[in-house]
């Protein structure tokens, strides 16, 4: 794949050829007005050219309505053409699927922390299985950097304090540039990776030679009672915090009367600033968390949180 | 084709009194009141930033030659792309065309003495003078890492640069930048001559209002946004870094919302100055004025509202982000009405090929490539994937050198006799012209292909297999460093040896060519009223000799 003179990057995941596609069709219009142009200034070069000193223009017309409100309509029709098209594309590219697999993606000057489902952890590679979607979640411990897979043809910034996501879903085993494409200081240039996309039998395969000393659920866990958390997000009555079983993806009421979807968004939130969004009928005493606890630890304690079950119907 | 001294005419000879000659004081230029002056003490600043920054691109695109690190560490690599950004866009393309012909040619334009306020117009240069000093102090002392945008939070906390020092070379200058948009708005609306209404001003003044709109109303902007980026770096006050509690992507919201109008400070005075020259130069009435004007404004209002198209993948709504797509793509319907315009013009005209007319070919071409390339960005899908890449180095780099700076040359080979009173070798000029042209042709189109392959920005090394298309670009670059150094050469040459021009070398319409070259200290003895209209080729306009009290000795 390396050392070899491209014209055009690889086609690897399933957005890459719709991606193309515009691409194209965009190249092939801005190579027509190109030509045109061209062809133009040459032909009016040659047969208008002045030929004695006091040469006159043959014409002095300074206006046709009709020719310029029609080479005003045409750029316009095309430009609606592609707006919509990319619209359509854009919408398509993060369209995260049911079921994708998550990831959890961590920059920090100069390098990538990627966290498998399945607890394994990487640094600037990325094993993927092909034909599966994926999702990461992706967080920074520092400035902004942006997660840029060229072949599969997606890239989404990483940005400190909140959280951002990317889908892909890989077609084609192999070997994949990754790179850091928003400039993140000294080393931005070697916050580069690979991801790997592999057969789903290899990938089980790879993962199996991964050693994994504990799942995201059981490091959330440990964090979660070493934190003290479980002092006051428990079921007992009258614990000072909502307890947090089974709330994962359902809605809350908020203090302000509002509703919220709990996701990882709204935990992290609730980690970092837990007054900026209180739950209804709880006091204003959780102290924050910021700076204390790594991003990394956040993803763990959210994938706990997500594994706790409902106790609603047990009691 | 600049022997235009019709055969048989008397030898042109230098007028007697003229704005060069008047006084030769030190004191006097430096505390002169006269626009022209003031557009001198312009072309020679931006003249050294130009070569500053052509300096640290010239290491950037050898350090590019090779795939690994070689010439530079990573630090100082960085320290060289944010100086380029930062000098070549604050202190030579912003104020360019603006401040040395909008100065010195514009006031001539309208029949004017000179511009509106003659002390601000002399602040404005000691207040560029006063933030380029920050800018040539910050590259003494190490230069700046952050790239000319600033993004926080590595600005404002994780930079260990001279990051306020930079930023306050951006914020003076930006009242420089206000300061001569103010002056030139009211020169336009109250120093016209008689008979010159809004539809008979030369486009070029058209282009300088619509740039003064957007350098009145957009600068305040960035002066406010690097002003609270130093304020979070300097006493750590949260604004934009979240861990004090600030949001990153807000700058960038800001920074845009100047930073977009911005690439029409630089391109609308060039666009001003093609309209002139093409029309100039095909001895023919300029197609579709009305609409040439009006796309000037409407580019400058609609430039206002495109900044989210920075945004497609900073976390932005998808919504806002169809809005400033949809936008976007609408600047594209003006442009090309200037570019269909310009052709126009040229039809059944009167074509002839000097110095100025090669360099305004060039940029219709260059431009279109910048502008179309413009498009594929402002689509939604596409940009996720060349967002950041060199993609967007090439499309902005057309823009601006190919666009920008081919104008400023177009601009300077037609003002040159003007300003000078004196002809540049015509061979030399016009070889420069293709040099330029065939130079930054090589240097920026690999990088189109190089940035739909994956290339970043801003990379200080890159995997191997891009090493080809780099050393075109790199080689490029060379060749167009060599080739600016061309019209330096003839262009001073010229001002003592260069034949002389006469009052109107290209046979042009224009209040400016009526004047003696170099133009009198006071321009027009008398407030020139003007009964043509803009443009009027119909008829075959001479290259006078300089008046009669002039030659008598």
């Amino acid at each position: 794949m390396k050392n070899q003179f491209q014209l055009h990057p690889e086609i690897a995941s399933t957005v890459a050829l719709d991606v193309d596609l515009l691409y194209f069709f965009v190249v092939a219009i801005s190579v027509f007005f190109m030509a045109l142009i061209c062809v133009l200034i040459f032909v009016f070069a040659m047969k208008y050219r002045r030929k004695t000193e006091d040469q006159q223009a043959e014409s002095q017309s300074h206006g046709n309505l009709l020719l310029e409100i029609v080479w005003s309509a045409i750029p316009l029709v095309l430009m609606l053409i592609m707006f919509v098209w990319g619209v359509y594309l854009f919408f398509k590219v993060y369209q995260i699927p049911n079921g994708a697999m998550e990831y959890y993606v961590v920059g920090k000057q100069w390098m990538w922390h990627i966290q498998h489902p399945t607890g394994q952890r990487e640094i600037n590679e990325m094993h993927v299985p092909i034909n599966t979607p994926v999702k990461l979640t992706m967080a920074s411990e520092d400035v902004i950097h942006s997660f840029y897979v060229p072949a599969f043809r997606v890239k989404n910034d990483v940005i400190p304090g909140r959280y951002t996501s990317l889908t892909f879903e890989a077609t084609k085993p192999g070997e994949y540039h990754l790179f850091c494409a928003e400039y993140c200081g000294t080393e931005h240039s070697l916050m580069i990776g690979s991801v790997y996309a592999m057969e789903q039998e290899d990938y089980q395969n790879w993962l199996g030679g991964g050693l994994v000393d504990e799942s995201p659920e059981e490091a959330g866990a440990r964090l979660f009672s070493q934190l003290n958390c479980i002092t006051c997000h428990s079921d007992q009555a009258g614990a000072r915090g909502p307890s947090l079983n089974g709330k994962f993806g359902t809605e809350e009421v908020l203090k302000s009367g509002e509703r919220i979807l709990i996701d990882e968004a709204y935990i992290r939130e609730s980690i970092v600033n837990p007054r900026i969004r209180l739950v209804a009928g709880y006091p204003a005493i959780m102290p924050t968390y910021q700076g204390q606890i790594t991003e990394t630890n956040i993803f763990n304690l959210i994938s706990y949180i997500k594994s706790l079950p409902s106790t609603e119907g047990a009691q | 084709m600049s022997t235009v001294v019709k055969k048989g005419a008397p030898e042109h000879r230098m007028p007697l009194h003229h704005f060069l000659n008047a006084t030769y004081t030190v004191k006097s230029w430096f505390l002169t009141m006269d626009h022209k002056r003031v557009g001198l003490l312009y072309l020679f600043s931006i003249g050294f930033f130009f070569l500053i920054g052509g300096t640290f691109a010239s290491l950037i695109r050898l350090e590019l030659a090779t795939p690994e690190a070689d010439l530079m560490e990573a630090d100082q690599y960085n320290v060289a792309f944010s100086m380029h950004g930062i000098v070549m866009i604050f202190f030579f393309l912003i104020p360019s065309i603006p401040a040395v012909f909008g100065n010195f040619i514009m006031p001539l334009m309208i029949g004017a003495k000179d511009v509106a306020f003659p002390k601000l117009n002399l602040t404005s240069w000691y207040l560029f003078i006063f933030g380029g000093s920050f800018g040539v102090l910050t590259t003494l002392l190490g230069g700046v890492d952050t790239g000319w945008t600033f993004y926080t939070p590595f600005s404002s906390t994780y930079s260990n640069t001279n990051v306020l020092l930079a930023g306050m070379a951006a914020f003076i200058a930006g009242f420089s930048s206000i300061l001569t948009g103010l002056n030139f708005m009211v020169t336009i609306h109250k120093m016209r001559a008689p008979g010159i209404t809004w539809f008979k001003m030369p486009l070029f003044v058209w282009g300088m209002y619509a740039t003064s709109l957007i350098m009145v109303l957009g600068t305040p902007v960035i002066a406010i946004t690097l002003g609270l980026m130093m304020v979070e770096r300097g006493f750590g006050i949260g604004i934009f870094d979240p861990a004090l509690g600030g949001d990153p992507v807000l700058f960038q919201h800001l920074f845009w919302f100047y930073s977009h109008p911005a690439v029409y400070i630089m391109i609308l005075p060039g666009m001003g100055v093609i309209s002139e020259v093409i029309a100039a130069f095909s001895r023919k009435r300029i197609f579709g004025y009305d609409f040439i004007a009006m796309s000037s404004v409407s580019i400058a209002v609609l430039g206002f509202f495109v900044w989210g198209h920075h945004l497609f993948v900073s976390g932005q709504s998808i919504y806002a982000g169809m809005v400033f797509s949809f936008i976007t793509m609408l600047v594209a319907v003006p442009s090309a009405v200037k570019v269909f315009s310009w052709m126009a013009t040229m039809h059944k005209g009167s074509v002839s090929y000097d110095a100025p007319m090669l360099y305004a070919l060039g940029f219709i071409g260059l431009f279109s490539v910048g502008g179309l390339t413009g498009v594929f960005l402002a689509i939604m899908g596409l940009d996720i994937h060349m967002h950041d890449t060199y993609f967007v180095v090439a499309h902005f780099h057309y823009v601006m050198v190919g666009g920008a700076v081919t104008a400023f040359m177009a601009a300077i080979h037609f003002w040159w006799p003007k300003m000078t009173g004196r002809m540049y070798p015509e061979g030399w000029s016009r070889f420069a012209a293709f040099l330029i042209f065939a130079g930054f042709n090589l240097t920026f189109f690999p990088q189109f292909i190089v940035g739909y392959l994956g290339m970043p920005r801003r990379y200080h090394v890159y995997p191997e297999e891009w090493q080809l298309l780099n050393v075109m670009s790199s080689a490029g670059a060379t060749i167009l460093a060599a080739a600016f150094i061309v019209p330096l050469i003839y262009m001073i040459w010229s001002l003592k040896n260069g034949k002389i021009a006469g009052p109107n070398p290209w046979r042009a319409t224009g209040l400016e060519w009526i004047l003696s070259s170099p133009p009198p200290e006071h321009n027009f003895p008398s407030t020139p009223i003007v009964r043509e209209e803009p443009y009027d080729y119909g008829e075959v306009i001479d290259n006078p000799v300089h008046k009669e009290e002039d030659e008598k000795v």
